[in-house]
Formats: structure tokens, C-alpha cells, sequence
């Protein structure tokens, strides 16, 4: 499987995720000389330097691509940082594609990390900013990040009888899955009881439904298959970057997505037959010339447990409304015919946006690498990633062996 | 206590000050029709329109709800919670005239065991919270009243 638009991903590397409020530069630098070994690539030598952005770690966190290559130590390498909430590690990576696509880099370092605050996500900036959509969804209504998981779950009860029972099954099987992942924060099984136990923070969704926030890092190395044939010899087996979607909505972005107030208006212009999240996927299917049929596994955004659910849909796994009947029959299980969130997802790791979307890629390749010790998806070859960024930032990214 | 204090909207120019029947302000694009909420003044959303002037409108003070919720926990600041903190619930609601879905906290006391999807409801205003002079009103979804326009 190739075409003239792969790049190869030479090394992937991740610091573990957790909560310890150190300076996220140094969890950056832990992944980052992990994914260069792995790679077998000098720091000097690479060209490029993709940042994910942190917007709550001041300055250094905006100019994230710089301040990875400083401490580094500056070698020359251009530089870049890109800010798409949850999407942002997927732009970095699209950033560095696009170099290395039009030639003018060969080989170029990919790079999130994150400190996260206790508690709920506020609003970055502070003060009274009555004209920041982020600050008046907060003021105005207390619109936390949890009150539109929960509008989601809440639909999936009221349109396709979702129970309780369903979304603590997703925790259920995420949690098996990341109990042997080395680089997960939480490695505890959980038992249906233990998430139907929780309190309730956002109706109907329990504290052990949604994802905690956490400190972490990824890393990787991506290259030119020209310039991975002269490094390793031959480009037998490697991971290839098959296709990056980043897709903004299609006026009218009929759905109320985070973080807005309200959707868009139908009155004019009708709802287009595909909405966002669906187009998200479909793009990197329509890059890569494959199509959910072709899938071994995929790694989503279980930003809250009702939420894989709706990614089952959006990426084409199932029919929209059949997620549950998908989820209780194994599918999505290690052992299943496409293993959903094999790494344990967001209910292993909690949530380090700018790492995030970079580390469903590592477990993509450890996984087509055969390299996912005790939640190996056995003879992975296609893996799909999917996220959500607010304000319109889609992510899927492709990875293919 | 409450005749001493001014009574201010939480955020200016988003619904109308009528007590016994207050509604939303969106903008109207002057041009191909289409609504906006919050409101502004400029630039139509519509690709298809290069109108640059949006004009305000009432929105209907009817819909149905689209999803809800109930927030257990106190929100964090900016948003201004009651000590004790007692939870409440929010409602997206979906106003057919418009195609606009739009979220609003629900009115004091009707809590998410007293909501289901499709459910029609009303505009209405409440107090949001109150400093030393002033009352902070704030627009909030409730049950539509039986007779009304909207369960009609």
C-alpha cells in the first residue's frame, strides 16, 4: 500500500501521562529524545520542528515548536507551532507532512506536552473578556466542557436507548485494555458497578465517564520515504502516514458543538447530508484510498465514554444508531474484529491536549509494529485515529504498514 | 432586598428586558435571511452571502429540547455560583422558525428528571446571581406554559 503522498514514521516516543505539575518542556524532552532513538535519527540532524501548542503554560507553551528546539539546543532546524485545542498534535503533524510533501524538508520532529490544572478546563486569559465566546459560555451559562459530552450522551439515551450501563461498558473495556500500556496514568480494571457508583457530574454522565486531565508528552519522527530508504536501506514494513484530515464544518454546522452557544441556522441553507464529525474520517479515508472496511483498529477521542460511542458512527464502524449493539457484541474489543482504543484511550490517560492526537499516531505504529505488548492487535496493518478539536478543528490520521 | 438592587442582564444586547415575556436577540442577515445567536452586527455567516450587515431580531420564545443536562458540581469561575451551590440544569433548545439550536441554563428548581428530549419549552428570565447593587438577570429555558403558543 503506497502512494506518491506517504511520509514514513521513522520513531515514535511518549513520556508517561500523569499528574505531577512539572515543567511540560521537561516531559517534551523525555518523549522527544525517545521517538530520535527509536528513529535512530540525531537530534542535529533533523530539519523541521513541529509544535503542538500548551495555552496554559505561558509563553513557551504558545511557541511550542521553538521552545522544544531550544532546549533541545538550537540546531538550525526551522520551526513551527500550532494551537487546535485537542486537534493540535494532527496539525503539527499535517504541518511537518506538508514540508516534507513539497520538499522543503527531509525529516522533521513532531512534538506535544502538557501541564494540566486541577478540575474543570476555565477559560485561558482571565478578566472579563465579554467578547470571548470561551468566556461567555462560562459566565453566562457554566457551560463546562462536561455539559456538552453529557447533551451527546443524552441523546444517545433519548434517540438509541442508550443505558448507563452502555457507557460504563466503554470504561469497562478501555480499562482492560490499558492495564498493561506502560505510558497509561490509569491502570486499574473497572467494573461496571465502579462507574454506575461514581457521582454524577454532568447528568446523565459519572466523574468515572469522563476523561481526567493530565500531564504528558509525544513525540515522532516523520521523514521523506527517499530519505527513509537512505537512512534504513529499504522501506520494507514501515509506518506510513497514509492521510491527514483536518476538516472545519460545512456551513451550517447544524449540530451545537463545543464551545458554542448555538449551532448555526437551518433556515437558509439546509444541513448538509454528511455533518462534521462524519466528514472528519471520511476525508482521511478519501486521502488514503481506503475505506472503514479496511480498518484493523482505531484510536478516538473518548473524551467521555458516550462519546466513543458517537466516533464508532462518525468513523464508519457502524450505521449511526448502532454503536451500542457494536460495543456489546465485541467488536470493539481486543479480540474483536476492529479493537477500538486498544492503548486504553482518554479513560487510561486523561486528557494532555497537545500530546493527545500525537499519541493515538505512537499507538498506531506500536501497534502495526506488533510492539503493543499485552493489548497487541493481532496482524494490525490499517489504523485510523479520530479527535475533536474545539471550534471546528477536525483530526484523523491514517497510519499504514 | 432585591427593590434596592438594579437589575442588569448578565450580557449585553443577547434578550430583551420583558419580564412576563422576554426573548432572545439573534441577528437576521438583511440579505439571504439567515439568523445568528449570539447576536452581532456584521458579517453573515452564510459562504453563499457576502452580505456584511446582520440586523437584530427577536427569536421565537418557543422550542423543543433538543438535549439537557444538570451540573452537579459548581462551574468554575467566570461563571458565579450560589453558596451553598444547588445544581441546575441546561437545555439546548431547538427553535424551529430559526433553525437554531441554542443552549440556556433552565429555570430555577426544574431540575434534569423534569426534562426530556422534544419536550416544548419557554423563555424566561431569572437571577442569575446578585453583587452589593445589582440583580444580574439571566435568560433560562422552562417548561412551556399549557395554552401557550408553543404547546398549541
Amino acid at each position: 500500500m503506497s502512494n506518491d503522498r506517504d511520509i514514513a514514521i521513522l520513531g515514535v516516543g511518549m513520556h508517561p501521562w500523569g499528574k505531577w505539575g512539572h515543567d511540560f518542556t521537561e516531559y517534551g524532552m523525555v518523549a522527544a529524545r525517545a521517538a530520535l532513538a527509536d528513529a535512530q535519527v540525531q537530534w542535529k540532524d533533523i530539519q523541521y520542528v513541529a509544535g503542538a501548542d500548551t495555552i496554559r503554560n505561558g509563553y513557551p507553551g504558545f511557541v511550542a515548536g521553538a521552545t522544544f528546539a531550544q532546549k533541545l539546543g538550537w540546531n538550525g532546524a526551522r520551526v513551527s507551532s500550532s494551537y487546535a485545542a485537542c486537534a493540535s498534535g494532527a496539525m503539527a503533524l499535517d504541518s511537518a507532512r506538508a514540508q516534507i510533501l513539497a520538499g522543503f524538508c527531509d525529516v522533521a520532529l513532531v512534538i506535544g506536552a502538557d501541564t494540566t490544572p486541577k478540575g474543570f478546563f476555565a477559560p485561558v486569559g482571565g478578566g472579563d473578556r465579554k467578547h470571548d465566546p470561551d468566556w461567555q459560555r462560562f459566565h453566562v451559562l457554566g457551560a463546562t466542557n462536561p455539559v456538552y459530552f453529557a447533551l451527546f450522551a443524552r441523546r444517545r439515551m433519548d434517540m438509541y436507548g442508550a443505558t448507563a450501563e452502555d457507557f460504563a461498558q466503554v470504561k469497562v473495556k478501555n480499562s482492560r485494555h490499558g492495564l498493561n500500556n506502560p505510558n497509561a496514568r490509569f491502570r486499574k480494571e473497572n467494573v461496571i458497578a465502579d462507574v454506575l457508583n461514581s457521582p454524577i457530574v454532568s447528568d446523565p454522565l459519572r466523574l468515572l465517564d469522563i476523561c481526567a486531565t493530565s500531564d504528558g508528552a509525544a513525540a515522532m519522527v516523520v521523514c521523506s520515504m527517499d530519505f527513509a530508504r537512505k537512512h534504513l536501506g529499504n522501506t520494507d514494513g514501515l509506518c506510513r502516514v497514509k492521510a491527514v484530515g483536518t476538516v472545519a464544518p460545512t456551513y451550517p454546522q447544524s449540530v451545537l458543538e463545543l464551545p458554542d452557544i448555538a449551532s448555526d441556522s437551518t433556515a437558509v441553507v439546509p444541513a448538509p447530508a454528511r455533518k462534521w464529525k462524519d466528514t472528519i474520517a471520511f476525508a482521511a479515508y478519501e486521502q488514503a484510498g481506503i475505506g472503514p472496511e479496511d480498518v484493523d483498529l482505531a484510536e478516538v477521542y473518548d473524551l467521555s465514554t458516550a462519546l466513543e460511542l458517537d466516533w464508532y458512527e462518525h468513523i464508519g464502524l457502524c450505521a449511526e444508531g448502532e454503536a451500542e449493539g457494536l460495543l456489546r457484541s465485541g467488536v470493539t474489543t481486543l479480540g474483536g474484529r476492529v479493537p477500538v482504543n486498544a492503548s486504553g484511550g482518554l479513560a487510561c490517560f486523561g486528557e494532555a491536549i497537545p500530546a493527545q492526537a500525537i499519541s493515538q499516531v505512537c499507538e498506531l505504529v506500536w501497534q502495526l509494529r506488533g510492539q503493543a505488548t499485552g493489548r497487541q492487535v493481532e496482524g494490525a496493518r490499517v489504523g485510523i485515529t479520530a479527535n475533536q478539536g474545539l471550534f471546528g478543528h477536525g483530526s484523523s490520521v491514517i497510519v499504514a504498514r | 432586598m432585591s427593590e434596592t438592587l438594579s437589575r442588569v442582564p448578565i450580557i449585553d444586547g443577547w434578550f430583551t428586558d420583558d419580564i412576563d415575556a422576554p426573548t432572545l436577540i439573534g441577528a437576521k442577515c438583511s440579505q439571504c435571511g439567515t439568523f445568528v445567536f449570539p447576536p452581532r452586527s456584521s458579517d453573515c455567516p452564510n459562504p453563499n452571502c457576502d452580505s456584511i450587515t446582520l440586523d437584530p431580531t427577536p427569536l421565537s420564545r418557543f422550542g423543543r429540547i433538543w438535549s439537557y443536562t444538570e451540573n452537579c458540581y459548581a462551574p468554575p469561575l467566570p461563571y458565579v455560583a450560589a453558596e451553598p451551590y444547588e445544581p441546575y440544569a441546561l437545555a439546548a433548545v431547538e427553535l424551529a422558525a430559526e433553525g437554531l439550536v441554542v443552549l440556556g441554563r433552565v429555570a430555577t428548581g426544574i431540575r434534569a428528571v423534569d426534562l426530556k428530549v422534544g419536550m416544548e419549552m419557554q423563555l424566561e428570565l431569572d437571577v442569575s446571581h446578585r453583587d452589593a447593587d445589582h440583580e444580574y438577570m439571566v435568560y433560562v429555558w422552562a417548561p412551556a406554559t399549557p395554552g401557550s403558543e408553543a404547546a398549541q
